[in-house]
């Protein structure tokens, strides 16, 4: 039955095709960047995402919450892997509240890297208050969250401009290319110079959006790199075991094959 | 068969057999006659059984973390894929199981479409292979609304829905479904049980469609009744088992790419955004197995009809034995089915691609037009192409493609080369 | 060897390298679904727990919950503490020196796992024949140092990693 492979590889083909196409519709097609993470064997940039982590404190978490991510996930492998006493000490730097203790009243205490996130809201309609009725979506899993992913999430960082004449933007709604609609309720909060980075890189708007989109990717899949690497592994077995079993199938399907 | 015939050796082995004879049972799978004729298209028998196994396996292992309820659901399913040992795996595995599940079935469907191992003497096994195959939608469905994210909950809504068309009693249908006035928790809490229950009973009705499969015995590419056993035959082990180990080692390849490389690329974005009552997303659409469907559906301007249209599709092929008027089962030797075949593959691929696009302009035509000749298919192609087509002979054996007529060598290569 | 034998040694080699292989890969894949009932990470990363302890007068216990169970923090008297100590260890089914058991200059402090040894129940204060505590599940009977003396418990309590931050405060993991 050649014929019915052939073109059944062909229809598979198709389909492929069209679902590719499906996803370019809407707005403007995302920045593509070549990210360390892409790939079978990809890998986060430890140094991007410390600098990532540094932005998302000093900037993005006086909105947004995290709050599927702990104080010890930076030092787990395949994350930022901060040293255990700077995880200790990036915890300790927040507020935690706890409680009830003995008396029934809730508590703070610095966190521990157990603690999860400090969110900057205590729930989701206190944080559309804050921002002028447009909740800051949680990043735990933005990145997984947006069709177009960490291309989509950096494209949005660098893609504020002046609104093209004509278009009319509301109090508090800025002007952006790279969103659906583009329209966006987030100010620009990047600018040159911003934060000041350990490691002496100059913090560019380009950089600090390429560093805080590593880290919130490495947020939304701190599993990523343990993946690729088992998956080499899964992917180089199966093979192995493939070739085994089609001599096998050979050898005995050989016994019949010859008396045909 | 000869399995009245089999006799343990051992003592005990005797014993325990003439109490339980799960030994014959064993030496029935062992020694089932085969046709050896058999192309990879069957190997998908024994990987839609990997799939299910995978997915009750790793489905049971989520329960054990995940927590049924709307304000926790999310999160712990965050949970797995950040804390639980191997929890992200075996997540992974279970959400790319299902479409993995989906794509073995649909080629399974449409193999016995090609061959025609739906016809006499094998109709029971089709019409359980459709049950199982509307148990596996119910199952997906209900597994996909769990980890209550944006699309489970507004598919959730929609499909619910659905039940609102029947006429007088669709709204209270509806509500019992929800049992509440929208989707809510209670709603989530059921379909977790239900999801858990389902893919028990698919596995009930495996064994039942694998029980009537071993009646009659296999189909095979040349579609014609064969004497078992008999030098067309090969014992089902080593034979086929070999083969179908091989077959799903090369399935697996395909299926560790997506656990480990692209293990997001079936799913949709919007589903790792929280449910939000508030809030419908853009563009709603099902996982790629249900789009044919989804497109049937939303073909029809009117929502009593589109519901009816839509299961319809699905129930027009239980009663597809006896549409198909034909008395040779392959396609092989019916050059006119054989095109409407693959017109019909086309038609249903179509479907599938409008179903995933907005339903609107281009789009809704090509929708009714496939929708249309979907069912025409089934109503006026197969009896009337049954009727008139003029087969090509059919070979009496699978060893001895002579024809009955005197022996016509071009032919019988002919047929050998397309086998 | 005949060439025939030969043959047949070579597909045997074939059909064990295959199977050990597919064995091996059926081994690997169970160990994920055996380890994902062990411990999150989460558990495994669990807090420490901080316990007042200046509203504590001798003589007194508190009870706080530690990973799920609880610790004993008894604050005990001159005379509990020389009890303790004057105990003979050959009376000891699990011998260990009150000494052992408490932080040296915190005497007083008994921070001990509030869990019978023997099947994991809790035992109750100020009962039993030695003065400490009684296990009403089996009969376990402790002495003012949490030491078993009578019944079938195997084993001391345990006593759990924790330190003093200061001199109200005992940080327990």
């Amino acid at each position: 039955m050649k014929k019915f492979r052939k073109k059944t590889f062909y229809l598979i083909l198709t389909i492929f095709l069209s679902f590719n196409h499906l996803n370019s519709a809407e707005m403007t097609e995302p920045i593509k960047v070549n990210w360390s993470f892409k790939g079978i064997t990809g890998k986060f940039d430890r140094a991007s995402l410390q600098r990532g982590f540094q932005v998302y404190k000093e900037v993005c978490a006086s909105c947004h919450s995290m709050q599927y991510l702990s104080y010890r996930n930076l030092g787990e492998p395949g994350g930022p892997e901060f040293s255990e006493e700077e995880v200790k000490a990036i915890a300790a730097s927040f507020e935690v509240t706890d409680g009830p203790d003995s008396q029934g009243e809730m508590f703070t205490r610095p966190g521990r890297p157990s603690d999860m996130f400090v969110s900057p809201h205590p729930n989701k309609e206190a944080a559309a208050a804050a921002n002028g009725g447009a909740y800051p979506p949680d990043m735990s899993v933005l990145v997984k969250a947006r069709k177009g992913g960490a291309n989509y999430i950096y494209s949005v960082l660098v893609g504020y401009e002046d609104p093209p004449p004509g278009v009319k933007l509301d109090q508090g709604v800025y002007y952006n290319k790279y969103m659906i609609g583009n329209k966006i309720k987030m100010p620009n909060n990047l600018e040159d110079g911003l934060v000041e980075y350990a490691d002496g890189t100059a913090s560019t708007v380009d950089q600090m959006a390429k560093d805080v989109t590593t880290f919130l990717a490495w947020a939304a899949e701190p599993e990523l790199e343990e993946r690729h690497k088992l998956g080499v592994k899964v992917l180089i077995y199966l093979i192995l075991l493939t070739i085994l079993v089609y001599l096998s199938m050979r050898k005995i399907w050989s016994r019949i094959d010859s008396k045909m | 068969m000869s399995d009245h015939e089999y006799q343990p050796k051992s003592k005990v082995g005797k014993w325990f057999n003439d109490r339980l004879p799960l030994l014959t049972l064993g030496a029935h799978l062992t020694d089932y006659p085969t046709p050896k004729n058999l192309n990879y298209w069957w190997t998908f028998g024994g990987i839609l059984t990997f799939c299910l196994i995978t997915q009750i396996i790793t489905g049971i292992v989520l329960a054990m973390h995940y927590v049924a309820h709307a304000d926790l659901a999310f999160g712990s399913v965050e949970h797995i894929m950040r804390n639980v040992n191997y929890g992200w795996l075996i997540r992974y595995i279970h959400s790319n199981g299902a479409s993995m599940f989906f794509l073995a079935v649909y080629i399974h469907i449409f193999r016995s479409l090609f061959y025609g191992s739906y016809k006499s003497p094998r109709e029971i096994i089709w019409i359980l292979g459709l049950l199982i195959y509307l148990l596996m939608m119910a199952a997906a469905f209900l597994g996909y609304v769990l980890p209550w994210g944006q699309m489970s909950f507004w598919g959730a809504t929609v499909i619910t829905n659905l039940f609102s068309a029947i006429p007088l009693v669709g709204e209270s249908i509806t509500t019992w479904l929800w049992g509440a006035y929208s989707v809510d928790n209670p709603t989530l809490n059921r379909f977790f049980s239900l999801h858990y229950l389902f893919p028990f009973l698919i596995l009930g009705l495996v064994v039942l469609h694998i029980w009537a499969l071993h009646i009659p015995g296999n189909n095979n590419p040349v579609g014609i009744d064969i004497k078992k056993p008999s030098k067309d035959t090969v014992p089902f082990h080593p034979y086929i088992t070999i083969k179908d180990a091989f077959a799903l080692l090369m399935f697996m390849i395909i299926f560790a790419g997506f656990v480990f490389f692209s293990p997001n690329v079936l799913g949709h974005s919007d589903n790792y955004i929280p449910a939000n009552p508030m809030v419908t997303p853009a563009h709603i659409v099902p996982e790629w197995y249900l789009l044919p469907f989804y497109a049937i559906l939303r073909s029809v301007p009117d929502k009593l009809g589109g519901v009816i249209l839509m299961f319809s599709a699905i129930f027009i092929l239980f009663v597809l034995p006896w549409l198909d008027t034909s008395k040779v089962r392959s396609a092989v030797f019916r050059p006119i089915y054989r095109q409407f075949f693959w017109i019909l593959v086309i038609d249903v691929l179509m479907l599938g691609y409008v179903g995933a696009m907005p339903a609107e302009g281009i789009y809704l035509v090509l929708a009714r037009v496939g929708t249309v000749y979907y069912f025409l298919h089934f109503i006026v192609v197969l009896p009337v192409v049954g009727l008139l087509e003029k087969t090509d002979p059919v070979p009496m054996s699978i060893s001895e493609p002579v024809m009955t007529g005197g022996a016509e060598t071009s032919l019988a290569r002919k047929i050998n080369e397309k086998i | 060897m005949s060439k025939e034998e030969k043959k047949v040694n070579r597909r045997d080699f074939l059909f064990t390298a295959t199977y050990t292989v597919g064995a091996v890969g059926l081994g690997a894949v169970i160990w994920p679904m055996i380890d994902q009932m062990n411990p999150d990470k989460a558990q495994k990363a669990l807090a420490t727990t901080e316990v007042d302890i200046s509203q504590i007068e001798p003589g007194n216990s508190i009870t706080v919950l530690w990973r799920g169970k609880p610790v004993f923090l008894k604050r005990r008297t001159p005379d509990e503490i020389a009890e303790a100590r004057a105990v003979n260890m050959d009376d000891l089914p699990d011998p260990q020196r009150d000494e052992e058991r408490v932080k040296e200059g915190k005497d007083e402090w008994l921070v001990m796992l509030g869990v019978c040894t023997h099947l994991g129940c809790v035992p109750l204060k100020d009962k039993g024949d030695y003065n400490g505590w009684f296990c009403p599940c089996h009969g376990s009977h402790y002495d003012v140092s949490g030491r078993i003396r009578k019944g079938p418990a195997p084993t001391n309590m345990e006593i759990p990693k924790f330190e003093f931050v200061d001199n109200n405060t005992i940080k327990i993991g």
